[in-house]
């Protein structure tokens, strides 16, 4: 496994290579609290090209901020540097990391080759809109990876459902594919009930989400 | 003739008597404070693209009357610190590390544009540390964006994502661009159109910093206007009704680029009981610095003077 060291702003992204190969790679993002496995998973084996893993700002081997200053958005423009380093890819995404890659599928259309939503931490965020007023506060000197405000901040973003859905709409409006968006998994937030409802998305298993984002 | 920052001044402006940092989260904040140290506190937080410095004259009126006034830098402006990442949360962290550090007694907090924003967040969450909430044309309007088709919708959406991201891929490289005084004034007042030449310039010679080059906004090139994201103003006026410190708020009716566009019929069905409402038909977003002394009177009327 190798490690490409990616710049965001000020932060600096660990990309990690877990398989080497040519062809499309399928680019695989961790959920809330999680970093990039040591190995190719084995519900992603399947994937006949290369595999990759990033860390998401303030997890794994990428930098941890200063103070914290989290959104799902900023996680979004992660994948955009993982996405210019790449090119196209495929994304694989759990849990907070499947908001994610629906975030950048939506804002790269073209450059996202299918996206895969799947079960893990952080898919719910904090609803669909807010609760009662709350700042966000950690214990000082929690040590990280994750960081601590990851965790925080990132377990009380509102997620409108037709917030999400609007990015599946500028996904499905430029992609090349026909449904550029598989859901798999059982969890359904707000926010995904309303994406698995939209003209372009599918509901599959992993096996068959790879092999239809796979074949081309 | 290129002006110098001696050359600056402004009627009524006044550096604040006291300068101090607060460590929130391991960010340094700029603090800076008007009136008796002894006196009671209030707190008082600037717009966005703002800094403590653009209360040089409304906050030493406050001052005058019996009141310390403290303000800070929001991180990335001013002179706090710049950092990785910024967000509305942080910013209210911030805040609240900064009253923290004043006091743990309820206080009056007042806020322009963004600063009322998080001094409505800070009064909802943490109403037992309020007495009193100023809003000095802070408040949305629930109708932020006229109807528009779906399709239409998306491709603004599409247009919003790529400015965003390409201003993220620029970032780490980025640098304000210097230039004169002038130079500066001039670009700000894009975005200020009606504030005075001489208010702008004197704003460069407390804003901004002098390089070799020029002189140069201190603000993070990092942070930039406007973006997107699953918020919406009808979350804030929704819970305005339940808020427990006394209220008043400030409209300016001229519209500017800053400002949110909100009108009376807008905010009045959301206002608290006893809420006051002052509207200013010839004025912009910037009500305090427009009208000083009339802000500052209501105000004093509505929290005392000391």
């Amino acid at each position: 496994m190798s490690v490409s060291m990616l710049r965001h702003g000020k932060v600096d992204l660990a990309l990690h290579e877990l398989r080497a190969g040519t062809g499309r790679p399928l680019l695989l993002l961790h959920g809330l609290g999680e970093r990039s496995p040591e190995k190719v998973p084995a519900d992603v084996e399947a994937w006949n090209g290369p595999v990759h893993a990033l860390d998401f700002t303030g997890h794994g081997g990428s930098t941890i901020t200063i103070g914290g200053g989290y959104t799902p958005e900023i996680l979004m423009a992660d994948v955009d540097a993982a996405l210019l380093h790449l090119g196209s890819a495929t994304l694989f995404g759990r849990g907070l990391g499947g908001y994610v890659a629906l975030l950048a599928t939506g804002s790269h259309p073209t450059e996202v080759h299918g996206t895969i939503i799947t079960d893990g931490p952080g898919m719910h965020g904090a609803g669909p809109t807010p609760g009662s007023a709350l700042i966000v506060r950690v214990q000082p000197g929690e040590p990280g990876p994750p960081d601590p405000f990851a965790l925080a901040e990132l377990s009380h973003d509102v997620r409108p459902p037709d917030y999400a859905t609007s990015f599946v709409r500028a996904a499905t409006q430029l992609s090349p594919l026909p449904e550029p968006i598989c859901v798999c998994g059982t969890s359904r937030p707000a926010w995904l009930e309303a994406v698995v409802d939209e003209p372009g998305v599918r509901e599959a298993t992993v096996a068959a989400a790879l092999a239809m984002y796979g074949a081309d | 003739m290129t002006l110098t920052a001696a050359d600056v001044t402004y009627p009524g402006a006044r550096r604040p008597d006291r300068r101090r940092r607060v460590e929130a989260d391991g960010v340094g904040i700029a603090v800076s404070e008007w009136g008796d140290e002894a006196a009671p506190p209030l707190l008082l937080a600037h717009g966005g693209f703002d800094f403590a410095g653009t209360f040089d004259v409304f906050a030493p009126m406050l001052a005058d009357a019996g009141w310390r006034v403290v303000s800070w830098d929001h991180r990335g402006h001013g002179d706090s610190d710049h950092v990785h990442l910024y967000n509305w949360s942080a910013d209210t962290r911030d805040a609240l590390a900064v009253l923290d550090s004043t006091t743990r007694e309820p206080v009056p907090v007042i806020g322009h544009s963004k600063g009322g924003g998080l001094m409505l967040q800070l009064s909802e969450a943490c109403p037992h540390r309020v007495t009193h909430y100023v809003s000095i044309d802070g408040l949305p309007t629930p109708h932020p964006h006229p109807d528009v088709a779906d399709h239409e919708r998306t491709r603004l959406l599409g247009k919003e994502l790529d400015d965003w991201l390409g201003h993220r891929r620029r970032i780490a490289t980025a640098v304000r661009k210097p230039g004169t005084i002038e130079d500066l004034a001039k670009r700000r007042q894009r975005m200020n159109p009606r504030l005075s030449d001489e208010w702008l310039q004197y704003l460069v010679t407390v804003g901004g910093r002098e390089d070799a080059d020029g002189w140069r906004w201190k603000i993070d090139p990092a942070l930039r206007f406007g973006g997107f994201g699953p918020h919406r103003p009808q979350w804030t006026l929704a819970r305005l009704p339940c808020l427990s410190p006394k209220m008043l708020a400030f409209l300016g009716m001229q519209p500017e680029p800053m400002g949110w566009g909100a009108r009376p019929a807008d905010i009045e069905p959301f206002l608290p009981a006893g809420a006051r409402l002052e509207v200013f038909e010839d004025v912009g977003h910037f009500v305090h610095i427009e009208r000083p002394r009339d802000v500052a009177d209501v105000v004093l009327d509505f929290i005392g003077r000391r």
